[in-house]
């Protein structure tokens, strides 16, 4: 490879794309050769950099420049400035909220610079298209360790001792179940990649997958050594074209290498693996669930007590883990389970669940000032997430909670800030892990829509196999739109209580076992809520627009709008009168509540009360 | 293309060194051209071109190269700044391709400051 | 109705019962849905029962059986897109295309859905048309995503 003075990491993540990053890269790429610049500076697409709120972004090697939100227009001035002239441009810089100065470096900002990168480790540094870079920051190494150093008993150990556990919901030690699976009888063997990502929130498994997909690959190949298995599939959903599209690649070009195939690195190891593809079904995301859909059948769970280590796939043993689980292996092969276990809380040494050990990546998001993927270590506080890299809530508004483990998870309130992130303590709370999805919410939202959202997710996405779930969370749902539309009963509050623990006792799967969650967190941090909404048919954040009434303000309406009318011809139920420099006037028999005209008043003349 | 071997990675790992090292920003050393316009005018382009030739030739890879702006001190132009970690940076003026392939072999390879060529010793910091 | 595509996804991806969901989706994105000829069809190439077909088709969102419009577009509700307002983006564009989400519009033009995150949270509230991804989208921006897509008049106004 021909060396370059600089490297333009270009951000090539879904998020970015959707910016019109791939554009950029081209335009980037037509300037420098313009300038005769193009043996000197290499443009390079990478995966994810997580702060996609920000995007496109770029960042400039070695210096480690950061640019964001980077336009077309941009490009000649940059390239003439930075890379001709060398001098980096301050327009272009990132401006942390609150603060005037913009920041030039990546690793002065404290998005960034707060993480921890483990099974991010490669994330804007490397090309994902391309294995040799992926080689070269030391992708298959470990593979070749295990091959070549390791009894693959040795391997299962090592991961026993480093604590890891399931990154993919329910926290399960890595160690036990690939042991488990070791020891089953039954051949072939499966392993399989669950990059279903179903929770709704959550986007650290595509980023992984599309800004790094070899680590994955890498993690399923130890797997597969440890347990006896030569056949491995990822199953990955369908609305993650780009994902699918470079895990392809990868697969193929680790085919050319002999990197999956026969006789592995010449020592007669052999494993391949086949990408699936979802169909749109959250419940594929449960294990026995996806190996069905795997087989063409329809994705509906079946009983726990059949363990899919013994009989998973085609009913033949099988170990099934989350995308950033098989990622974070190849680490914890090259730096050790000592290290692993320095990081994160509680001891592991004893009891595989005694602690959490490593870090987690978590997609922040919702109101707060700078979204996006973050990898952080285990036992971090909610507030140093929330607020440290997060920057806080934007709109000088009011925290009021963060929901973690998306719609198996729970909402928690700003007394628990404090709490320290790990699957104990967040279950003590009444939330969970999950996948990692980490959404704030602000005083502009309502606790009761927020589990009547949750709900109506899991209601919907219900399989309909077992009754409990089918039937307890449609009844569930059906009381939460009481709520919301005024109609509550006093009764309600304890009905909900009853459905929940019947709802979580008697499911088939882990979906109906945790879809209780967000309601049961709500009502124990947040009842009072449901109490207004209830007794005084009030949502205290007017979300729930049935209990809401719309007016006009006159003096606001003629002073400030001159009576635009907007509001008028907007309102799809015609309940609103008026004519220019005259005030208008909602009718309260005709409003169906739709709070269209409160969305389009450009002069806060409507009020909801 | 063939099947790899586990002495492959490592020939892989080298190939790709030089690009993946510089964008992690380590390095053993760094080499700032100053390319502002009078620094281009003045020939500063050759100079680099001159610096990439030799990485290439040699494989250098553990050596940053980069470009700032004007070093303020136009009449003195080309202008560039060796610093090898650990060590104050050292300016030199009025470079030419021959002189920095020198300096080169000189003070970046060699450990020893071309004081003939050199404007100021342990100036201000470049990063 | 045209069954040339129809083999050529067959030929790659195996006429057994096991590859029924990858041909399934394959059709799905050629036909933009489920024609009652082409499951009959894939009936009888891949030996699998029609209402075995229909069974699978009505289970996973990613199939349709009723025809669908040149573009489709998606309001992202995910909790992220939920509590940035994509309620009110959908609504919106139900008024705008006098559609309702889940449906077609009469001239096969558009089809609305909802859909539960598209993986770029961080860009909240996110809709998509066809492979087209926008982010942080605004009820005032609605109008100008749908004009893209259509030379009739879409919309009352801008909001
Ligand atoms: C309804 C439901 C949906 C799930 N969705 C996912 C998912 O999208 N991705 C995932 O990795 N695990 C998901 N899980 C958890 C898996 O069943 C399984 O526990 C996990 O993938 C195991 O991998 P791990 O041990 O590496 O975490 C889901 C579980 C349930 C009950
Ligand atoms: S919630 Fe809309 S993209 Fe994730």
């Amino acid at each position: 490879m021909k060396p370059y003075r600089i490297n333009l990491m270009v951000c090539a993540g879904t998020g970015c794309v959707a910016n019109h990053s791939f554009e950029i890269k081209k335009a980037l790429e037509d300037e420098v050769k313009k300038r005769g610049l193009e043996n000197e500076v290499q443009v390079v697409a990478t995966g994810c950099n997580g702060f996609c709120a920000e995007g496109p972004l770029m960042v400039v090697q070695p210096e480690g420049i950061f640019y964001h939100q980077v336009t077309i227009k941009d490009i000649p001035h940059l390239v003439e400035e930075h890379f001709l002239k060398g001098r980096p441009v301050q327009k272009l810089m990132y401006v942390p909220p609150d603060a005037k100065a913009p920041i030039p470096k990546m690793s002065d900002i404290s998005f960034f610079n707060r993480q921890m990168l483990i099974a991010l480790r490669n994330r804007g540094l490397i090309d994902p298209e391309k294995i040799d870079e992926a080689i070269g920051r030391g992708a298959y190494s470990a593979l070749a360790k295990v091959l070549t150093a390791m009894t693959p008993p040795e391997v299962v150990s090592l991961i026993k001792a480093s604590g890891l556990r399931g990154r993919g919901g329910g926290g399960f030690p890595t160690g036990i179940k690939w042991e488990t699976c070791r020891k089953a009888h039954g051949e072939p063997k499966y392993i399989i990649c669950n990059a279903d990502e179903g929770d709704p929130g959550a986007f650290m498994d595509r980023s992984i997958i599309e800004g790094d997909p070899h680590s994955v690959l890498e993690g399923m190949l130890i797997g597969a050594y440890a347990i006896g298995s030569h056949h491995g599939y990822i199953y990955i959903r369908q609305e993650y074209p780009l994902a699918r599209e470079r895990l392809t690649i990868a697969v193929q070009q680790a085919r050319e290498y002999g990197l999956l195939g026969d006789n592995i690195f010449g020592t007669g190891f052999q494993f391949d693996i086949k990408v699936a593809r979802g169909a749109g079904a959250f419940v594929c995301g449960e294990s026995t669930a996806l190996m069905a859909s795997i087989e063409g059948r329809v994705g509906e769970p079946r009983a726990k007590y059949i363990h899919t280590v013994e009989h998973g796939l085609w009913n033949l043993p099988t170990c099934l883990n989350n995308v950033e689980t098989w990622a974070t292996v190849p680490e914890i092969i090259l730096k050790g389970a000592e290290w692993f276990t320095s990081i994160g809380t509680g001891d592991v040494s004893k009891n595989p669940w005694g602690g959490s050990k490593g870090t987690k990546v978590f997609s922040l998001t919702g109101k707060v000032k700078n979204t996006g993927l973050v990898e952080v270590p285990m036992g971090i506080t909610l507030r140093e997430i929330i607020y440290d890299i997060g920057g806080g809530i934007p709109k000088g508004k009011q925290f009021k909670s963060v929901q973690t483990g998306g719609p198996s998870g729970g909402f928690l309130p700003a007394s628990l800030l404090d709490l320290q992130v790990d699957y104990e303590q967040l279950t003590e709370a009444g939330s969970m892990m999950g996948s990692g999805g980490m959404v704030v919410m602000d005083e502009d939202n309502c606790m009761v829509d927020m589990a009547k959202y949750f709900l109506a997710f899991t209601q919907d996405e219900s399989c309909g196999k077992c009754t409990p779930c089918r039937e307890g969370t449609m009844r569930m749902l059906e009381t939460l739109e009481r709520i919301t539309q005024g109609k509550g009963r006093e009764e309600d509050i304890q009905l909900l209580e009853d459905l929940s623990q019947f709802v979580m006792d008697a499911s088939l799967c882990a979906l109906g076992g945790s879809a209780p969650n967000p309601v049961l967190t709500s009502l124990r941090y947040f009842r009072e809520e449901y109490i207004t909404h209830i007794r005084d048919k009030k949502c205290p954040a007017h979300v729930c627009r049935e209990l809401n009434v719309y007016t006009i303000d006159p003096g606001l309406c003629v002073t400030k709008g001159h009576g635009c009318g907007v509001c008028r011809r907007q309102c799809p139920e015609n309940a609103i009168t008026g004519e220019k420099n005259v005030a208008h006037v909602v009718s309260q028999e005709l409003c169906k509540k739709c709070g269209v005209c409160y969305d389009v008043c450009k002069f806060d003349a409507v009020k909801v009360a | 293309m063939p099947n790899i071997k586990i002495e492959d990675l490592a020939r892989i790992q080298e190939q790709v060194r030089h690009t993946t090292l510089l964008r992690e920003g380590a390095g053993r050393a760094k080499i700032t051209v100053h390319m502002g316009t009078c620094g281009i005018s003045a020939g500063a382009r050759k100079v680099m071109d001159a610096l990439l030739k030799v990485f290439e030739e040699r494989d250098i890879k553990d050596i940053i190269l980069t470009t700032s702006g004007c070093a303020g001190l136009c009449s003195r132009e080309p202008m560039a700044t060796v610093e090898i970690a650990g060590q104050a940076p050292v300016k030199y003026v009025d470079l030419t391709d021959t002189k920095i392939r020198e300096i080169f072999e000189r003070h970046v390879m060699g450990g020893k400051v071309v004081t003939e060529y050199a404007l100021a010793y342990g100036s201000e910091r470049t990063h | 109705m045209d069954t040339q595509n129809l083999e050529t996804i067959i030929r790659k991806r195996g006429a057994h019962p096991g590859a029924l969901i990858e041909v399934l989706l394959d059709v799905q994105e050629k036909y933009r849905y489920l024609p009652p000829e082409i499951v009959e069809k894939v009936s009888r190439e891949l030996t699998v029962p029609a209402s075995w077909i229909y069974h699978i088709a009505t289970f996973y969102n990613a199939f349709s059986l009723q025809p669908r419009g040149r573009y489709c577009v998606s309001v992202c509700l995910g909790t992220a897109c939920h509590v940035g307002g994509g309620v009110k983006i959908l609504e919106k564009i139900e008024r705008d295309l006098r559609v309702k989400r889940g449906c077609t519009t009469t001239d096969l033009d558009f089809s609305l859905d909802e859909v539960h995150c598209l993986g770029c949270c961080g860009l909240a509230p996110v809709v998509t048309v066809n492979e087209d991804l926008y982010g942080k989208v605004d009820l005032s921006h609605v109008p100008r995503i749908l004009k893209k897509y259509t030379t009739k008049k879409v919309g009352v106004e801008d909001a």
